[in-house]
């Protein structure tokens, strides 16, 4: 249900990507897209054209690079693959969302504990 | 560094817009083609599964809004979007582009030209390594000419060795004339210039010859060792550029000369030292040989780092009483008390031009002032009529900001164009100025348009661009979008804003205008003054040339006698050629060098030491003063005048009166030493140095009693004197086989060279206060053109209830001139304290001279009725029924 999807954080959809693409190697721009909503268990709200805007963005960082090539059904595509600054700022970036992740469960378990009260 | 790196691409990205454009496109192509085929697949149909991936992918162009925005900064894009569409508009409108490019292309260029002129003589240093280490040592000019702002050769020896304040101290030979030596081995004798410099002088000024060397410490010595330095121009005009010249022998004046050098091009003596001269080479100064011979050189000095001029002086006024004229003669202790003053060397060179170049600076600054608030009623009159352009931009969302940008972005694009042909224009200016070698002004052969030149221009065209379409933007963003729009025809509501503004602008062009037209006035009465002075001699119709004789003999009588007897026949010869009046021979000729070697006192008066004249000398032969048309009291020297007949002398009146005031001087007698001389002649007072300096004494001896340095032969003529060179030329090698072929130069020519300087900065004035009346007069032409335009219905309406087309065209003038009175009443005030400070450069005319002031007025107010009577028989001309339809 469209109503019941995240909407993204801002900078996390740069995560996912640099994610994706350590995890699969090189990927062109709608495989990406679908990996992502895949994982996601197509619980994220992702306007698949948004992707693009991200990927240039990286590009430009230095932390992803892309090549032109042929995907497995013949199609031209542009494949995209992490560099090692972006596998180091894919390591930083994880270190924080988990930092982040866990503040937050601590912190709204105490919302609750003080419900309880 | 990433974040760096992101913005370094960002900048880029605008530069490769197009290729990221079309790959963004074939991804997103790409992306779609692979969600159809997969949902196709999945068992969609087709147009299903193609509606599918596009709810997916969101929308296409929003995606590529994001991607661009994140690939760049917008601002440059929308910048570059901008300047593209100022562009396009620039081109439609291509009238207005003209207009505008034109009127900038002539103020920048002309601000241009004159920051190199100020920059070359004023901002600059001179062209020498730590010029500012260079002093002129002299004191400030006097009546007795270049003789009081020189030394003997003993006094430059003592100043030299006793002070402390210097690295090194120079000096060159001050009293050479042109064409002083004649070449022989390159076909005809050829004349050439030469200047003896005291064996450092290279070395003291820092200059390094471009090929060869300079001279060693034995030539400088002096002795008899015959070498010379070439400079570069006779290097190349003379000998081709020969690069094998160092080492070889030329023939100079009947000696060989070796060449040890040839200095760099970089190095004009002339430009620095002697404005408006040519010198082709150099040689050591023999200071023993010429021990005897008075003050012969000037002196320069490089001051020892971190030493002021201040110390230098105190330097010399502690030296200068110990030292002697001539050591062999202890009376002529301390007579350089209080005359040895050091000044940096480049006030010395330009310092007088100090006031006249500002003036000129200040001068472009009007006509850029005047350009600029032309360019803004351009802009003005444009935005009136793109009023609604921009409303309507403004009511589909271009916020004021935008609006704004676009206007500044298009006055920096026409001022930018202005620049770039005001710079053409300039390089070509500066390039004409710097081959001028008739105006006798300092360094202007160094005129180049350098990069600090550039600098300027751009630094001016963006102050223009800035100020002067900000205005006018504002005014248009600024405006009420509701009004505009509502404001459908002309004559109401921004439009009469615009006009006041308008003709406030044209106020102050007028009032700018004014003021260059009296400063143009003031200058061109004073030049007028200038070549009405009564010079003392006619330089009309005459022309001179250089004589070269042998009248070497064993004793002194000898060649006196001889001398006699050539100049004599080259007299009678050259007399006798047709066309010619008159004939005679100084050695020193009017506005040029001159000498003061000699203090002859009245029979039985005497002088306090330091009061006794010292009059300029010239030593000529009979008929000299008829040819120079320099009018005598008393007898002329005739060739019986003898070494062996009674010692004779002409004065100039100046001289009469300070040796017999009030009293006739003929007949009269002067001592020199012992020896009696007695006064035949009272000659008119010539300007010897200067236009417009003031009279000093002056004393004439006949050349066969004296030694003269050179011979210059003056011709006068019945024809014109270029039409006899040639025979001149031919009789005097009858005579003499070996006299060069030296320059015929009109007498005209050194009184033109003499007042060059003025002219030149009263020519540039004068241009630039004509341009300013054009620049003026488009401005009132353009105003009243747009009122009359605005007005077509008024006019329309009051002619058919009877106005007169003469009453119309009345209205119209009258109000055209009451634009003009304004702006000339401000203009006057300003000129009245505008004249007070160029005063210092008027010759004998005072700052408010009414003639500039009633002149400027009349050309004023003339221009401004015929620029405000073209709108107005427009106006009278509408038929008032098409006045009426008018939209």
């Amino acid at each position: 249900m469209p109503e019941s999807k995240l909407d993204l954080l801002q900078g996390t959809l740069d995560v996912m990507v640099l994610q994706t693409l350590a995890a699969m190697g090189s990927l062109h721009g709608y495989g990406i897209a679908r990996r992502i909503e895949q994982v996601s268990g197509d619980a994220v709200l992702l306007n698949q054209g948004t992707i693009y805007a991200s990927l240039v963005r990286l590009q430009q960082k230095g932390w992803i690079s892309a090549e032109w090539g042929t995907s497995d059904n013949n199609r031209k595509a542009k494949f995209y693959s992490i560099t090692k600054r972006g596998r180091r700022q894919l390591s930083e970036d994880a270190a924080y969302w988990h930092r982040l992740a866990g503040v937050m469960r601590r912190v709204l378990a105490l919302g609750i504990e003080g419900d309880g009260k | 560094m990433d974040r760096l790196r992101q913005a370094i691409q960002r900048l880029l990205a605008p530069l490769r817009a197009s290729k990221y454009e079309r790959e963004l496109d074939a991804e997103i192509a790409t992306h779609l083609a692979f969600a159809i085929e997969e949902n196709i697949k999945r068992g969609l149909p087709p147009a299903e599964a193609r509606r599918q991936a596009m709810v997916q992918f969101g929308g296409a162009q929003q995606s590529r809004e994001k991607y661009r925005d994140s690939r760049s900064f917008s601002l440059l894009e929308e910048i570059l979007q901008d300047l593209r569409f100022t562009w396009r508009t620039l081109l439609k409108d291509y009238s207005f582009t003209i207009i505008a490019l034109v009127i900038l292309a002539l103020a920048i260029g002309a601000n241009t030209a004159v920051f190199s002129v100020v920059n070359t003589l004023l901002l600059r240093p001179l062209p020498f390594p730590d010029s500012h280490e260079l002093v002129w040592i002299a004191p400030p000019p006097s009546t007795c000419g270049l003789s009081c702002a020189t030394y003997s050769a003993d006094a430059y020896e003592e100043f030299r060795d006793q002070s402390f304040a210097y690295q090194g101290v120079t000096g060159y030979g001050a009293f050479s004339t042109p064409d002083n030596l004649r070449l022989t081995g390159y076909g005809e004798p050829q004349p050439a210039t030469s200047i003896e410099v005291i064996g450092n002088f290279f070395q003291v000024l820092g200059v390094q010859p471009a090929k060869g060397r300079l001279f060693t410490d034995e030539e400088a010595r002096g002795g008899p060792h015959n070498v010379a330095l070439l400079s570069d121009v006779y290097w190349r005009r003379q000998f081709n550029a020969d690069p094998n010249i160092v080492g070889k022998s030329i023939e100079l004046s009947g000696s060989l000369v070796t060449v040890v050098g040839v200095l760099p091009s970089s190095f004009d003596f002339g430009a620095v030292f002697s404005p408006g001269a040519k010198v082709d080479l150099f040689s050591p100064l023999d200071l023993n040989q010429q021990r005897m011979w008075g003050n012969i050189v000037t002196l320069v000095g490089r001051l020892k780092p971190g030493v002021a001029t201040a110390q230098a002086l105190q330097d010399a006024e502690r030296i200068a009483p110990n030292m002697y004229f001539n050591v062999k003669y202890p009376q002529t202790l301390g007579r350089y008390k209080g005359a040895l003053i050091p000044v940096p060397l480049k006030d010395y060179v330009t310092g007088k031009l100090r006031h006249s170049l500002i003036a000129l600076w200040c001068a472009v600054g009007a006509i850029l002032l005047i350009a600029g608030v032309n360019l803004s009623n351009l802009l003005l009159a444009r935005a009136a009529a793109r009023g609604k352009e921009f409303a309507l931009r403004g009511a589909l969302g271009a916020n004021r900001g935008r609006i704004l940008r676009q206007l500044l972005l298009e006055s920096l694009v026409l001022s930018g164009a202005g620049a770039v042909l005001g710079l053409a224009l300039a390089v070509t200016l500066i390039a004409w100025l710097a081959h001028q070698g008739s105006v006798a002004l300092p360094l202007l052969s160094t005129l180049h348009v350098d990069l600090q030149a550039l600098v300027w221009t751009a630094f001016v065209a963006f102050v223009t661009a800035m100020v002067f379409g900000l205005l006018p933007g504002l005014r248009t963003a600024g405006g009420n979008v509701v009004e505009v729009l509502k404001d459908s025809g002309p004559g109401a509501g921004l439009g009469r804003k615009h006009e006041r503004l308008r003709s406030t602008l044209v106020v102050s062009e007028v009032a700018l205008a004014c003021m260059l037209l009296v400063s143009a006035g003031l200058l061109l009465r004073s030049f007028m003054k200038v070549l009405d002075v009564d010079l003392g001699f006619e330089p009309d119709r005459a022309a001179s040339i250089k004589v070269e004789y042998d009248d070497s003999a064993p004793t002194e009588e000898g060649s006196q006698t001889k001398r006699g007897v050539i100049f004599q026949e080259v007299l009678e010869r050259v007399s006798a050629v047709p066309g010619v009046e008159a004939a005679g021979m100084a050695d020193y000729l009017p506005l040029g060098p001159n000498r003061s070697w000699d203090t002859p006192v009245p029979q039985g008066k005497t002088f306090d030491p330091g009061q006794v004249p010292e009059p300029l000398v010239y030593i000529v032969t009979p008929g000299f003063f008829r040819a120079m048309g320099i009018r005598l009291h008393g007898r002329d020297f005739a060739w019986s005048d003898g070494p062996r007949s009674e010692r004779v002398v002409v004065i100039n009146e100046s001289a009469a009166r300070v040796y017999w005031p009030g009293e006739d001087a003929v007949n009269k007698v002067l001592m020199r030493g012992k020896e009696e001389v007695r006064v035949i002649g009272v000659a008119e007072d010539v300007h010897e140095e200067h236009v417009e300096a003031a009279l000093g004494s002056q004393v004439y001896y006949p050349v066969t009693q004296q030694g003269p340095n050179g011979a210059q032969l003056v011709v006068r003529s019945k024809i014109q004197p270029s039409a006899l060179a040639g025979s001149i030329l031919r009789t005097l090698r009858e005579v003499n086989p070996k006299q060069p072929a030296a320059e015929f130069r009109p007498i005209r020519m050194l009184v033109d060279r003499a007042v060059s300087p003025r002219r030149f900065f009263m020519l540039l004035v004068a241009a630039f206060a004509a341009l300013g009346l054009l620049l003026a007069a488009l401005g009132i032409y353009g105003v009243i053109s747009y009122a009359v335009a605005r007005q077509t219905r008024e006019f329309g309406i009051r002619m058919v209830l009877g106005a007169t087309p003469a009453l119309v065209r009345r209205t119209v003038l009258g109000s055209t001139l009451r634009l003009a009175g304004i702006g000339i009443a401000l203009g006057v005030v300003a000129s009245l304290i505008c004249a007070q400070v160029i005063s210092s450069l008027l010759f004998q005319t005072p700052p408010r001279d009414p003639t500039a002031f009633a002149a400027a007025i009349a050309v004023l107010i003339a221009v401004a009725t015929v620029a405000g009577y073209l709108p107005a028989l427009r106006a009278t001309r509408i038929h008032p029924a098409a006045a009426l339809r008018c939209d």
